[in-house]
C-alpha cells in the first residue's frame, strides 16, 4: 500500500527554491532515508511534507491524518516530567497509552524525572518515544539521531524496524548510517534547484521582478 | 484541546509564579498611584477605575510574549501545528490559558485593590463585572500580536506597540462601565458594548492569530 | 486585457514611468493654485479670524489619513487574495505618508484649535481617535520594518491591516461615545464645513483634489522604489547562485 507519493514536487526556502522535480513513493513497511548535503534542503522537504510551509509546485498525497513529524528539536517541555510529556502528546493524538512507548524507548526508569534534567541523548529518545505515542503510520523524521550514541541509535534503529513491520512507513533524513539496511537510499543532490537557463526553477525567485 | 489548556496551566506553575506575577505588577501599580498623584481619597476615588484598568492592562502585557515564543523555541509550536487539532483552537486554547493566569486573578483580587484605591463600595460590582467581561478580550487580541511577531528575535516592545491600540475600546467601555456604574448612571449601553466586543473577539480573532502563526512558520 | 496585468511589476515600472511626471505636475497645480486661493483670495470669516484658513491643509490631511488606510486595506486584500506584490508593496509604501498626513491633521489642528478653543490639545473624540489612528499607523510600519523576508512581512501586515481596520473604526465610536460621557455633547465639532460657503467650500475641494494626486504621486515614486529593491534583491539571489 502506498503511504506517501510525491510527484514533481519543488520546494522553496525563504521564497528562494532549493529542490524540484522530486518524484518518489513510500510503500507500507518501507523507509526511506533523505541523505544530501548541509544546506540541500532536506529539513525545507521535511517542512513541506508536513504541511508546515506550502509546496512550489507538484503534488503530495497521501491517506489524511496518516503523518506524524519530528523536527530537529523535540519539543518538549522542560519542566514536565517525561511521563507528562508523553501522556500531553497521546491525548492530543486522542491514543492515550503511552506504556509501550515508554518501555520501546526504554524510558521507564526515567519516567518521573523532569525533562530538564535528562541528558541530550535522553530528551532525543523522549522526543522519539512521542512519535510511538502518535499512532501514527508514517514517520517523517528530520535528524532523528543527533546527540544518540551507538546503544541508542541502534534502539531508535530497533523501534523503526518494529513500526515499519507493524505496517508503518518511515522518510528519515541523515547524515549517519542507522543500521537501517533494508531502507532506500535518495540522494538529494540530483535534484537541487537548476538556474532557469538550464530550465530548472531557480527562476521563480521573484522572476516577476525581472 | 483540554490536554493542551492543562499541559499550558501547568507550565505556568511550574516555571515560577505564573499566577503570581501579574498580581504583584498590578499590586506595585496600584501601591505607586497614590506617590504619585497624593494620598486624597476623594482624588483617588476618581482615578480608580481608570487605574485599575490600566494595572489590568499592563498586567496583560507583561506576560504576552511568552503566549508563543517559548513554544516557537523548542519547537512544540511546529509539532502543533502539524498536530490534529485545528489550529485556531489552539490559539484560543493559549489565550484562555492566558487569561486563566493573568485575567482571572485580577478579577478575584480587583476588590481588594478597589479597596486601596477608595474605589466606591457601589462601584466595585462593577469593577469586577467589567472586568471579568474585558479581560479576555485583552487576552485573546495579546495572543493575536503574540502570534504576529511570534519569529521576532525582539518582538517584545513591537509586541506593546502592535497591542495597545487594539487595547483602546475595551478600556473606554470597561473604565465607563465602572465610572457609571459608581455615579449610578445607566450602565446599559457601555456594558453590552463591552460584552459585544469581548464575544466577537473570541469569535473572530483567533482566525487572524492561526493566520499569522501559519505565515511566521513558513 | 485586464486591469491585473498592471500588478505585474515590470508592466507597472512601464506604465508609472509614464503617468508618473504627469500626477507629479498635476499634483504640484492643483495643490498650489488651491492653497494660493485659498490663502489668498478668500475673505477671512469675520468671527473665525485668519487662523481658520489652516483649513485648507488640516481638512485635506485629515480626509487623507483616513483614505490611507482604506487605501492600504484595499490593496492588502488583494495581496492576501492574489497575491501580487506590486499591491502589498503598494501597502507598504503608503503607510509612511498615512502617518504624516495623520501627524500634520493633528498638528494643524492644534494649531487651529489654540486661538478657537484656548488649547493646544482637547480630548476630543475626532482628536483622540486621530492619535489612536496614528498609533495603528506606527505599529503597523513597525511590523514592516522588523520581518525579514518580504512575503511573510505582506502577510502578517495584511492581516494586522485587517483587524486594525475594524479596532480603528471600533475606536473611533468608543472615543464618541467616551467623550459624550464626559462632557455631555459639549464637543468641539467642526461640522461647520458642512455649512460654509462656496467661497471656503472652492478653494478647499481644490485643495483636496490636490492632495489626493499628491499622495497618488507619493505612493508611485514610493511603490518604484520597492518594486526596484525587490529587483535588486533578486538579481543579487541569482548572482549568489550563478
Amino acid at each position: 500500500m502506498t503511504m506517501l507519493s510525491v510527484a514533481g514536487l519543488a520546494v522553496s526556502r525563504g521564497g528562494l527554491p532549493v529542490l524540484e522535480n522530486l518524484d518518489f513513493t513510500l510503500e507500507a513497511g518501507h523507509a526511506l532515508v533523505l541523505r544530501g548535503p548541509n544546506g540541500i534542503g532536506k529539513t525545507t522537504l521535511l517542512r513541506t511534507l508536513a504541511g508546515l510551509q506550502p509546496a512550489l509546485a507538484g503534488t503530495v498525497s497521501m491517506p489524511p491524518e496518516s503523518m506524524a513529524y519530528a523536527a530537529h528539536s523535540d519539543g518538549l517541555k522542560s519542566t514536565l516530567t517525561v511521563r507528562e510529556n508523553l501522556t500531553f502528546w497521546s491525548s492530543v493524538y486522542a491514543t492515550h497509552d503511552i506504556e509501550p512507548a515508554l518501555d520501546r524507548m526504554n524510558l521507564r526508569s526515567l519516567e518521573h524525572r523532569a525533562a530538564l534534567s535528562l541528558s541530550a541523548g535522553q530528551k532525543r529518545r523522549l522526543g522519539l518515544a512521542r512519535l510511538l505515542v502518535t499512532g501514527r503510520p508514517v514517520w517523517v523524521l528530520d535528524e532523528p539521531t543527533v546527540s544518540l550514541d551507538t546503544a541508542s541509535v541502534a534502539l531508535f534503529a530497533e523501534a523503526v524496524r518494529g513500526h515499519l513491520a507493524s505496517g508503518g512507513a518511515a522518510l528519515i533524513a541523515t547524515h549517519i548510517d542507522l543500521g537501517l539496511d533494508e531502507a532506500r537510499v535518495l540522494d538529494l543532490g540530483p535534484f537541487k534547484a537548476r538556474p532557469p537557463e538550464e530550465g530548472g526553477m531557480m527562476g521563480a525567485f521573484d522572476e516577476a521582478f525581472l | 484541546m483540554i490536554a493542551l489548556l492543562l499541559r499550558d496551566l501547568r507550565l505556568a506553575v511550574r516555571a515560577g509564579g505564573g499566577f503570581g506575577l501579574g498580581l504583584a505588577f498590578f499590586l506595585i501599580v496600584v501601591t505607586l498611584v497614590p506617590f504619585g498623584v497624593g494620598p486624597q481619597g476623594e482624588i483617588l476615588a476618581r482615578i480608580a477605575p481608570g487605574i485599575l484598568w490600566l494595572g489590568a492592562l499592563l498586567a496583560c502585557l507583561l506576560s504576552l510574549d511568552r503566549i508563543f515564543a517559548l513554544d516557537y523555541e523548542d519547537g512544540s509550536l511546529d509539532l502543533l501545528v502539524t498536530a490534529p487539532i485545528p489550529l485556531e483552537g489552539v490559539v484560543s486554547i493559549k489565550a484562555l490559558a492566558h487569561w486563566i493566569t493573568t485575567g482571572l486573578p485580577l478579577v478575584v483580587a480587583a476588590p481588594v485593590f478597589g479597596i486601596l484605591l477608595h474605589l466606591a463600595p457601589e462601584a466595585q460590582l462593577w469593577m469586577i463585572v467589567a472586568l471579568l467581561l474585558g479581560t479576555p478580550a485583552l487576552s485573546v487580541l495579546g495572543t493575536f500580536g503574540a502570534a504576529l511577531t511570534v519569529g521576532l528575535k525582539r518582538g517584545g516592545l513591537l509586541l506593546s506597540l502592535l497591542v495597545l491600540p487594539f487595547y483602546v475600546p475595551t478600556l473606554i467601555f470597561g473604565a465607563e462601565l465602572v465610572r457609571r456604574g459608581a455615579e449610578g448612571m445607566n450602565t446599559q449601553v457601555p456594558l453590552l458594548m463591552l460584552a459585544g466586543i469581548t464575544a466577537a473577539t473570541i469569535a473572530l480573532v483567533p482566525f487572524a492569530s492561526a493566520a499569522a502563526i501559519r505565515v511566521n512558520l513558513r | 486585457m485586464s486591469i491585473w496585468e498592471y500588478a505585474n511589476p515590470v508592466k507597472f515600472m512601464k506604465t508609472s514611468d509614464k503617468v508618473l511626471p504627469w500626477t507629479i505636475g498635476l499634483a504640484a497645480v492643483t495643490l498650489i493654485t488651491g492653497l494660493i486661493w485659498g490663502y489668498f483670495f478668500v475673505p477671512s470669516a469675520e468671527n473665525f479670524g485668519g487662523s481658520v484658513k489652516v483649513i485648507y491643509v488640516h481638512v485635506p490631511a485629515a480626509m487623507m489619513a483616513i483614505n490611507i488606510w482604506v487605501m492600504m486595506l484595499v490593496t492588502s486584500l488583494i495581496w492576501l487574495i492574489r497575491r501580487h506584490h506590486v499591491s502589498a508593496l503598494a501597502a507598504k509604501a503608503a503607510a509612511p505618508i498615512g502617518a504624516v498626513m495623520t501627524l500634520i491633521a493633528l498638528i494643524t489642528g492644534a494649531v487651529w484649535g489654540q486661538p478657537m478653543w484656548g488649547t493646544w490639545w482637547e480630548w476630543d473624540p475626532r482628536l483622540t481617535s486621530f492619535l489612536i489612528l496614528f498609533l495603528f499607523y506606527l505599529g503597523y510600519i513597525a511590523l514592516w520594518a522588523s520581518v525579514e523576508n518580504p512575503d511573510t512581512a505582506a502577510d502578517l501586515t495584511g492581516v494586522l491591516c485587517l483587524v486594525g481596520a475594524v479596532f480603528a473604526l471600533l475606536s473611533r465610536y468608543a472615543a464618541n461615545f467616551w467623550n459624550q460621557g464626559l462632557h455631555q455633547g459639549a464637543t468641539l465639532s467642526m461640522d461647520q464645513e458642512q455649512h460654509i460657503a462656496d467661497v471656503y467650500w472652492f478653494p478647499l475641494l481644490m485643495c483636496m483634489a490636490g492632495f489626493v494626486l499628491f499622495f497618488v504621486a507619493l505612493v508611485l515614486i514610493r511603490t518604484r522604489t520597492e518594486v526596484r529593491a525587490r529587483r535588486l534583491g533578486a538579481l543579487q539571489q541569482r548572482e549568489r547562485m550563478a
